[in-house]
């Protein structure tokens, strides 16, 4: 092999910090050939897509709603990744804390319940994700089975649940046979954050949970054990630590997280239960996670970069008839360069010269 | 109501759906038994059924279909492959995003074809022997993906237990330092692993798009690449298991098709969800007996030779 990978003995902090923007530079010229090869200018494209979404309040402020579920979920998502648990199922975490919040919603609806109903819709939408999420993690502790399998086979389990409801006994009466629950009472509703628009309490929610976990991570016993159940799981048991629990509590920390998102969506953007409530925030929030380097500051700016796929995605889908596709592309191609950026910073290619033995 | 011919039409389609699981899991088991875990599957996998059937509707040949299909399934596998084992970067988050990638390029390669058909490929007939009753049309009435299916799996078995090839393989999986120590080219071997299981994943594919369900539909692969994945800790990375294995989801995929149609008043979400209620029961079931017993032991571990 004439070409060899090279360990630096000190990576500067700026080579660290380089690596997420060559990642999204790499992203651009693939996006860039990508579409070329889609028959479209790449420079009209590239505007629509990433350009025209910064240039007005409405989609400024449509940018950070959509950035706020990935945001939540995101940091749910780095407690687990960080002690080496693979909860790859956010997703279905999501779906379960957005129907147990919902159903609160429902069984108070048209009644004269108080602003109580809100506050609890999202301890109910926390609990609901936080024991979805136990469920991978108690198999996973008391059988050894596979927590990444079967957190993802419980996504397509809760979207079947949450189809079923909204197609049966939560399905409005009065909806014409639409899939949908009846929109939801003023009391089970975000309040907005300003008369009009769409800023809604939920992002103050999501920018708590990024101080809480900066705290949580960084300075306290929880944090660094996590951390080294992560990094070293020898020495987190020599240590002491409970190799259970710290499992059982990723899996609720980031199944409520998600779950919180679900039932935030739920009563935010949305007001009602449909058939679908996420364009995929539990599978993308795990590319906010690895871009954001399990930091929750690195997080907020990476839902945000994350957000603005989605943004542009929808409005390339609106002008330029480009299917909504070319964001998955552009997600899946991000998460690959910032996961070979993130190597390549590490370590040098250098040309390994006489020796062919590999 | 159930009489022998709809007995063997329900046979018959165990054996079409069972065959795309084969087809995946059998890839997989090879670039697992040599140590990467490549939870791309499922994005592979797309990948082979948009390009196979782009290929054949334009070209109208289902043979150059699969091969475009095949080759596709491969270079994402390459892919993968660059960033596990060349950059020896974190295994699960490199398989997810091969996963999302094919998922998004599958969808637009795909999306100026959604709603056109195809004629399917075509299915084995021998006269006498596919008109038995029962289990004539099951084992002598389908396509050339089951019965490539049943080759590859004698050809896996063989390989892994009886040849210097499969050997190797194996020790590589098994405790990658010594293989290297040995002279064996570690990454070189488990990038060719991953590279045939890229070349199942495809076929498994084209097997959905061209021959089980011939025509195409975004994400219709629903999950049946991370069912694969499942198949191959079901199986404890036993070759001749996985055809056990892949015909029980075969058959409980179909038969809760087949409930649903009778309408017993169960809601079909419920039926739905029984193949990935099974993936959970049986992944719980295997570990708990096994406990990891029968993973290769360098499995998911990244090789860096100077480390």
């Amino acid at each position: 092999m004439p070409l060899r990978l090279e360990r630096l003995e000190n990576v500067s902090p700026l080579r660290h910090a380089m690596a997420p923007v060559v990642a999204a530079l790499v992203t651009l010229v693939v996006g860039a050939v990508m579409f070329v090869a889609l028959g479209h200018d790449p420079v009209h494209a590239f505007t629509i897509y990433f350009i025209e979404p910064l240039g007005d309040a409405y989609t400024l402020q449509e940018l950070v709603v959509k950035a706020s579920p990935l945001l939540l979920i995101g940091i749910g998502l780095s407690f687990c990744y960080r002690a080496n648990r693979w909860n790859i199922g956010a997703e279905g975490q999501y779906v379960a804390g957005a129907v147990l919040g919902s159903w609160l919603a429902l069984a108070t609806h048209g009644t004269e319940a108080g602003p109580w109903v809100l506050p609890a819709m999202l301890v109910l939408g926390a609990v609901g994700g936080a024991l979805w999420g136990l469920i991978p993690a108690f198999l996973r502790v008391r059988f050894g089975a596979s927590e990444i399998l079967t957190s993802l086979m419980l996504v397509y389990v809760a979207q079947l649940g949450l189809d079923y409801l909204v197609r049966g006994p939560w399905r409005d009466p009065a909806g014409f046979n639409f899939p949908q629950s009846v929109t939801f009472d003023d009391v089970a509703l975000m309040p907005l954050l300003m008369e009009d628009g769409r800023l809604h309490g939920g992002i103050v929610i999501a920018l708590l949970a990024v101080i809480a976990a900066t705290f949580v991570l960084g300075r306290t016993l929880v944090g660094f054990s996590i951390e080294l159940a992560g990094s070293a799981p020898r020495a987190a048991a020599f240590a002491g630590f409970d190799e259970k629990r710290v499992t059982y509590g990723v899996f609720a920390v980031s199944g409520a997280l998600a779950g919180l998102a679900g039932i935030i969506e739920v009563a935010g953007p949305i007001g009602q239960l449909q058939p679908s409530i996420s364009p995929g925030y539990g599978f993308t929030a795990i590319i906010a996670a690895m871009l954001g380097r399990l930091h929750p500051v690195g997080i907020l700016v990476a839902s945000l970069v994350l957000a603005l796929t989605y943004i542009g995605g929808e409005a390339a889908q609106i002008t330029m008839r480009l299917p909504f596709d070319v964001t998955r592309v552009f997600q899946g191609t991000l998460l690959i360069a910032i996961l070979a950026a993130d190597i390549l910073v590490r370590y040098r290619i250098r040309r390994v010269e006489g020796t062919t033995h590999a | 109501m159930l009489d022998a011919a709809i007995i063997g039409a329900v046979l018959a389609s165990v054996v079409a759906a069972a065959t795309t699981l084969l087809l995946a899991s059998l890839g997989e088991l090879v670039a697992e038994r040599a140590g990467t875990l490549n939870l791309g599957v499922e994005g592979m996998m797309i990948v082979g059924a948009a390009v196979g059937y782009v290929t054949a509707y334009g070209s109208g040949s289902l043979l150059l279909g699969t091969l475009a299909a095949v080759l596709a399934g491969m270079a994402l596998s390459l892919v993968f492959a660059v960033l596990a084992i060349w950059l020896a970067t974190n295994q699960v988050a490199s398989g997810l995003a091969t996963t999302i990638l094919g998922l998004g390029l599958a969808g637009l390669i795909g999306a100026s074809f959604v709603g056109t058909q195809l004629a399917g490929a075509p299915q084995l007939h021998i006269a006498g022997l596919t008109e038995l009753p029962i289990l004539g049309k099951a084992l002598f009435g389908q396509d050339a993906f089951v019965y490539v299916s049943f080759l590859l799996l004698a050809a896996v078995t063989y390989t892994l237990a009886r040849t210097r090839i499969g050997l190797v393989l194996r020790a590589v999986g098994e405790n990658h330092a010594a293989a290297h120590a040995l002279g064996h080219p570690v990454r070189g071997i488990r990038t060719l692993a991953v590279m045939f299981g890229g070349a199942c994943a495809g076929l498994a594919g084209a097997h959905l798009s061209l021959a089980y369900t011939p025509f195409w539909a975004a994400d219709m692969t629903a999950g049946r690449g991370w069912i694969a994945l499942a198949l191959v800790v079901f199986s404890a990375w036993r070759p001749l298991w996985l055809l056990g294995g892949a015909y029980l989801f075969g058959a409980v995929s179909i038969l809760q098709l087949h409930v649903q149609g009778f309408g017993l008043g169960i809601p079909s979400q419920f039926l739905s969800a029984l193949p990935y209620l099974a993936t959970i029961i049986a992944l719980v079931v295997i570990s708990a007996l096994k406990h990891g017993r029968g993973a290769p032991a360098s499995l998911g571990v990244p090789f860096v030779p100077d480390r």
